[in-house]
């Protein structure tokens, strides 16, 4: 049954990874730990709920427009609770992020109530593929193609426009990137609203998966992406994903292996390890400094 | 070109520039010389906005510029060579030079210069696929210099580009610096080579403790008995 948990972990994996990406990006480019990008997924997850609840959405017209939406919020929460806060020193901005993460998590709380929500039934149609002794899912191998296509998106953005190199400039170096002629807030910005679109399409595809949305949702899958991104060296792009893939494969097989009530520790288990070991990660480079 | 009046710039506690004047007119190449410390690179940091006066203010080709912030600095047509080089040093030659064109929209105009680039530093083109970071001392300066080229300037401001260079490429890094300002641009140069700086420059500044202390042609400098003392060595 190898073969199977490994399919399991790794879509897990993949989810952990665009979770990922998003702290790794906003921590490549401005050092700050968001602790609220775990919240940020979680309304993204929201968003996609209601759009098929409540407005009778196709899943994946409901997905872009929860990307778009998280994209924005984003976008407001760096503007609102850490520009102010940039020339600041890094536990300001640090707290800041956690007082947004409550914040979130409490109005969804507010609006939502506590109860996890599910989606409705042929939301997407689920059938089991055979591969040998094992099966994959279809809502398995959607999360898995989706996940590349975000994943190798990012890359052509990172790699290829005008923009991704303003970011791997700016990250690389915050003011000789403005000397370029490089709008550093306005990359810092962009760079928000795109690690946070990410999240939103795993928040989307967490809550199907799992067929459960739920107010604090954010809080463990923001931990253990933050433990993926750390994995793989925080500020690392194929890190976090390479992270990602890492941590979801691990969760699995220690469940499998019968550690299923220490599940979520496995997480920190990794987290801690990695940062007495090798705290720059899997692929981790040397850190500059803050904006 | 470029009035720089009365700045005053302060790091928390430290007050590094006192009330700093000087001025820069089209196709000069002006020297900025001073020891260690002395606030020279904070000047060209407040020139290019990366640095904030208290007081003062700063015209380029009268347009107000002092409050601007620095990406919109380098539009106006003001690049700068910054000290230590500062190449992006996980990108490539070629994307550190694309970089520094980045403000501009001219896509041929940013080619001519590419080729004009690769003319002037065939070491550059050699190497154009390669990290900057694997470069030499003397090859990223040329990169840096490449890079500010790209945005076409019309004032370049270069921090002690000779700075820990060999003799030898320390000449060559001066006669492109000469052989830039004859096709047209306009440069303040910041050295601790002051012998180097004086023997290119039209004119000179003397910078001591925040404060210019002489200012006048550079050769009439180059003979002044107590600059030759204290920058001159002898
Ligand atoms: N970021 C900074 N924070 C605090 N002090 C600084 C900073 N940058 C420069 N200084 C101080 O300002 C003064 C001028 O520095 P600088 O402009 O770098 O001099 P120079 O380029 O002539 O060597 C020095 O006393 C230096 O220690
Ligand atoms: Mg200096």
């Amino acid at each position: 049954m190898f073969l199977q948990q490994l399919i399991n972990g790794i879509t897990l994996g993949a989810v952990y990874g665009l979770i990922a990406l998003g702290y790794t990006m906003v921590y490549g480019i401005i050092l700050l730990i968001n602790f609220a990008h775990g919240e940020i997924f979680m309304a993204g997850a929201f968003v996609g709920l209601m759009m098929v609840t409540v407005f009778k959405m196709n899943i994946f017209l409901a997905l872009i427009l929860a990307m778009a939406f998280c994209m924005v919020l984003g976008v407001v929460v760096e503007r609102v609770a850490y520009r102010p806060l940039r020339n600041s020193s890094r536990l300001s901005a640090l707290i800041s992020a956690i007082g947004v993460s409550i914040f979130l998590s409490t109005l969804a709380l507010l609006i939502f109530g506590a109860n996890a929500q599910g989606y409705p039934a042929q939301t997407f149609p689920v059938s089991q593929i055979h591969i040998g002794p094992a099966e994959i899912s279809t809502l398995q191998l959607l999360i898995l193609g989706l996940s590349a296509v975000l994943m190798i998106g990012l890359e052509l953005i990172v790699h290829k426009t005008k923009i991704g190199k303003a970011m791997r400039a700016t990250s690389q170096d915050y003011q000789t990137a403005a000397l370029m002629g490089i709008n550093v807030n306005r990359v810092i910005s962009f760079t928000f609203g795109l690690g946070s679109s990410l999240a939103a399409a795993g928040g989307v595809l967490v809550g199907l998966y799992f067929n459960a949305v739920s107010w604090n949702m954010g809080l463990m899958a923001g931990l253990k992406a933050f433990a993926a991104a750390v994995l793989g060296g925080i500020g690392s792009i194929p890190g976090a994903m390479l992270g990602g893939l890492f941590l979801g494969i691990f969760e699995i097989m220690g469940v499998a292996a019968g550690l299923s009530s220490y599940r979520d520790a496995i997480a920190f288990a990794i987290l801690v390890l990695v940062l007495l070991i090798k705290p720059t990660g899997l692929m981790g480079r040397k850190i500059q400094k803050k904006v | 070109m470029l009035k720089v009046e009365n700045i005053s710039v302060n790091y928390g506690a430290i007050n590094a520039l006192k009330d700093v004047s000087c001025h820069i007119e089209e196709g000069e190449i002006v020297a900025l010389i001073g020891a260690n410390g002395a606030g020279k690179t904070t000047i060209l940091n407040t020139i290019s906005s990366l640095v904030q006066a208290a007081s003062g203010r700063i015209v380029f080709n009268g347009c107000d510029i002092t409050k601007m912030p620095p990406h919109d600095v380098v539009k106006m047509g003001i690049s700068q060579v910054p000290e230590g080089r500062r190449v992006f040093p996980e990108m490539s030659v070629m994307e550190n030079l694309e970089l520094g064109a980045y403000a501009r929209s001219d896509r041929e105009g940013v080619r001519e210069d590419m080729t004009s680039v690769f003319k002037r530093f065939p070491r550059l083109e050699e190497r154009k696929k390669q990290y900057a970071k694997t470069l030499s001392g003397g090859e990223q300066q040329m990169l840096a210099m490449g890079r500010a080229l790209m945005a076409r300037p019309k004032l370049m401001l270069m921090d002690e580009p000779s700075m820990g260079l060999a003799p030898i490429l320390v000449e060559e890094i001066f006669n492109i610096i000469t052989e830039i300002n004859q096709t047209g641009t306009t440069i303040l140069l910041v050295e601790q080579n002051a012998h180097m700086a004086l023997s290119i420059a039209h004119r000179a500044y003397v910078l001591e403790t925040g404060e210019i202390v002489l200012h006048g042609d550079a050769d009439e400098l180059a003979a002044n008995p107590e600059v030759r003392k204290a920058y001159l060595g002898e």
